[in-house]
């Protein structure tokens, strides 16, 4: 056990928190970033972008920094830029999870033309995976391509398709084998939002705004060597993006930053005269919650450690995903009692609307309900618990009415 | 920056497993659980073996010098067997104190024979750690009146070591005092009523702060608690996990069933990131003073909590069988209640919490 900083690490510290101390009056405020990032935003990703903050790791000749992949210089920079309070670059669904899967498994020519782009904020990418009929079931995604003269000629219908209204790229998961079994039929496929016969529709959720949308896809050409790793590869390809989501839902500074913003909250939040942080109920709250940061912390500590190590983590790391959510649920459920009353005033519309921090904790809490049904709801993550984590057997396969024999 | 236990520590945990498991089938921790005095000389002959005794006594005392972390890896260890084995005071907490508070001549005097296992000390900490019962003493001089109930680890006890409010720690030969011993509700482990009458007690007050020094005691013993109930816990789990492969309803294994499956996932999301916070807690006792008190208060109450919920759901996952005494799956379910109550519970805890950060609710 050695909870300190190497040397390497304590300059690259000492580098980070001088950085902020020049250039941190220029980021943009933390939280909130569901909408198309500003200039202030793409301004200050160049920043960080050309201090190598972030696209760390990515190849120089794909607009990173080409730095070796170092869990620890990672977790260094992500704690120093939560402590500050500063924002610490796009992490939206292009940056988060299809850089790294082209990375993975992405041709040179994929790699070129998006990588850079995508990390510089100029190419936002929406991820076309659930359908209306097949959401937790995703492996039977029924949107199909057919290839046809050189291009996919797409079909179908998405939904739930996070900032597909101002996204620029879409990456899909289809049916482009369909005599193939179910895992074995789809393909993962890389295409233009502008493309003729795309009609997205904005969704209004629950917060009020339209973070999702419905797509649809009436012969939607796609050059053919958009295809990511090639024909009936598609799950493997999904899976390797799933996997880099789940991992960016459940990290552990963005639930220390809650808990730190619960504090201030709590300490300045008056009723009757006294400070919430002095009432019995709301402190016990804070604490039982406070308990619960620390043992996520350290769990994420573990997490990291066996990384850095290349150690499968196994069930440890199954439970993030759902362990994470409910936490950070939790805690902005403490936010909006606290702010109680006079927190409800809500127009949660237009550019404006997460300047106000009641609005922003509201949009939160109830996003934190939408995070737990994403990403592989919370009910598939407790399957995949159970099963691969525990192996417990998995629920009997329903017979369906088809009928077989008698060809 | 390594979040971790070292190979070594892994080997130490194998190896105290192996033994426990050998020594402690159900059948035999049945037998030396029910008597309820917490304490069997054959098990306790063996753990000095694996050098359990000195686990912390300094190398100089005829120990392995280690720290606090290697404590809750034994502890957790301990725990996952329902060991009736004197460990978080004999073990952990006396020889803190000693560490902390004794002068060179009583650590001669007392630290070898505690690395030998032949010193037994029991810690009785009044009221400094908000036990509910009596911690009524008084010293006069150097000569200790009054009750104190509910000590651990007392069983066999050859010595007492009792705090005062004030951080005082004074030590007192087992044949000097009264006692009365009780099963408690963990078989595994009894409590211990004594009495002092004017006995003529050794003095332990070497340390500069002698509050702040048996602080660092409570807290290092919480932590050790702690870890004793995550390994009570993880049995529980991995035996509900083991029943819900065999159990067949309805023409399935239970586990097969979503209403089973979740229940057992929502455990295992919950204790597994306990683990990580005792290593954290424990760690603090050893390498971060400024947050063990913190960190102590937090693990003791939270794993607590975690606990109570995950023994609940394993027994209620054995279905009838799991209320019955057959299985006895209910070792461990009072074990896990013992360690909650014993050096203040999770309410006690996190009001300790709350005052070391100034969050108090009164001036």
């Amino acid at each position: 056990m050695d909870l300190s900083l190497s040397e390497e690490y304590q300059a690259l510290q000492a580098e980070i928190r001088g950085f902020i101390a020049t250039h941190g009056h220029r980021s943009p405020k933390v939280g909130g970033g569901r909408k198309r990032p500003d200039r202030k935003t793409l301004d200050w990703q160049k920043i960080l972008l050309e201090h190598g903050y972030v696209g760390r790791t990515i190849p120089v000749e794909y607009g990173g920094a080409g730095k070796p992949p170092d869990v620890m210089e990672a977790a260094v920079i992500a704690a120093e830029f939560a402590r500050a309070n500063i924002y610490a670059g796009l992490t939206n669904q292009g940056v988060s999870m299809l850089v790294p899967t082209l990375l993975e498994v992405g041709t040179e020519d994929q790699k070129r033309a998006y990588v850079g782009p995508t990390i510089r904020g100029d190419i936002i990418w929406c991820q076309g995976y659930s359908e209306p009929g097949n959401g937790s079931d995703l492996a039977n995604a029924q949107t199909k391509a057919e290839l046809k003269d050189g291009f996919w000629v797409v079909n179908g219908q998405k939904i739930w398709t996070s900032s597909a209204h101002y996204a620029d790229m879409m990456f899909l998961l289809c049916r482009t084998e369909p005599n193939a079994p179910k895992h074995e039929g789809l393909s993962y496929l890389l295409l233009s939002m502008d493309s003729p016969g795309i009609d997205r529709r904005p969704l209004k959720t629950m917060t009020g705004r339209s973070e999702f949308n419905e797509v649809f896809f009436t012969d939607v050409k796609v050059p053919e060597q958009q295809i990511v790793v090639g024909r009936g590869k598609g799950w493997y390809v999904a899976n390797v993006t799933l996997k880099h989501e789940r991992s960016m839902i459940g990290n552990a500074d963005k639930v220390t930053s809650r808990l730190e913003q619960l504090v201030r909250m709590l300490s300045t939040t008056e009723v009757d005269g006294v400070p919430l942080i002095r009432q019995a109920e709301f402190r016990d709250r804070l604490l039982r919650l406070q308990g619960e940061v620390i043992a996520w912390k350290a769990h994420n500590l573990r997490l990291l450690t066996e990384a850095a190590q290349g150690v499968d983590s196994g069930v440890k790391r199954m439970i993030v995903k759902y362990g994470g959510t409910m936490l950070g649920f939790r805690l902005s459920s403490l936010a909006v009692d606290a702010l109680g009353a006079a927190g409800l005033p809500f127009e949660s519309a237009g550019e404006d609307a997460e300047d106000d921090d009641a609005t922003t904790w509201n949009i939160d809490y109830m996003y934190d309900v939408g995070l737990m049904i994403g990403g592989g709801s919370n009910n598939i993550q407790k399957n995949i618990i159970g099963e691969r984590g525990l192996d417990l057997p998995r629920e009997p396969k329903v017979q369906t009415a088809t009928v077989v024999g008698r060809g | 920056m390594e979040f971790g236990l070292s190979l070594e520590q892994r080997q130490f945990d194998d190896s105290l497993r192996s033994f426990l498991r050998d020594r402690l089938p159900m059948e035999q921790l049945r037998a030396l659980a029910e008597p309820g005095g917490g304490f069997d000389e054959g098990l306790w002959g063996g753990l000095s073996e694996l050098g359990l005794h000195g686990l912390i006594v300094p190398e100089r005392f005829g120990g392995a010098g280690l720290g606090v972390l290697d404590a809750a890896v034994a502890a957790e260890a301990l725990g996952y067997a329902a060991a009736p084995v004197p460990f978080t005071g004999t073990t952990v907490m006396a020889p803190l104190a000693f560490i902390n508070s004794a002068t060179e001549a009583q650590q001669d005097e007392y630290l070898p024979a505690i690395a030998a296992g032949e010193a037994r000390v029991a810690v009785g900490f009044a009221g400094l750690a908000g036990q509910t019962g009596t911690a009524s003493v008084t010293l006069d001089g150097a000569r200790l009146t009054g009750t104190v109930s509910g000590v651990m680890d007392a069983g066999a006890a050859t010595h007492f070591l009792i705090y005062l409010r004030d951080g005082t720690a004074a030590l007192v030969e087992a044949s000097a005092v009264t006692t009365v011993s009780h099963r408690s509700l963990d078989r595994t482990r009894p409590l211990v009523d004594v009495t002092f009458n004017a006995t003529a007690a050794e003095l332990l007050v070497a340390a500069n702060d002698k509050l702040a020094s048996a602080r660092r005691v409570l807290d290092s013993g919480r932590v050790v608690l702690a870890a004793d109930t995550v390994g009570a816990a993880q049995t529980m789990l991995d035996r509900a996990v083991a029943f819900a492969k065999e159990r067949v309803q309805f023409g399935r294994v239970i586990g097969s069933f979503q209403g089973v499956k979740y229940v057992l996932a929502d455990c295992v999301t919950m204790l597994e990131p306990c683990r990580g916070m005792v290593w954290y807690a424990a760690h603090a006792q050893d390498a971060m003073p400024d947050e063990a008190g913190l960190t102590a208060c937090h693990a003791k109450a939270h794993v607590a909590d975690v606990a109570r919920e995950v023994a609940r759901m394993t027994t209620e996952t054995h279905g009838g069988m799991g209320f019955t005494d057959l299985l006895g799956l209910h070792y461990w379910f009072k074990r896990v209640g013992f360690n909650r109550q014993v050096l203040g519970g999770p309410e006690r805890c996190r009001e300790e919490a709350a005052a070391l950060q100034g969050w108090t609710l009164h001036d």
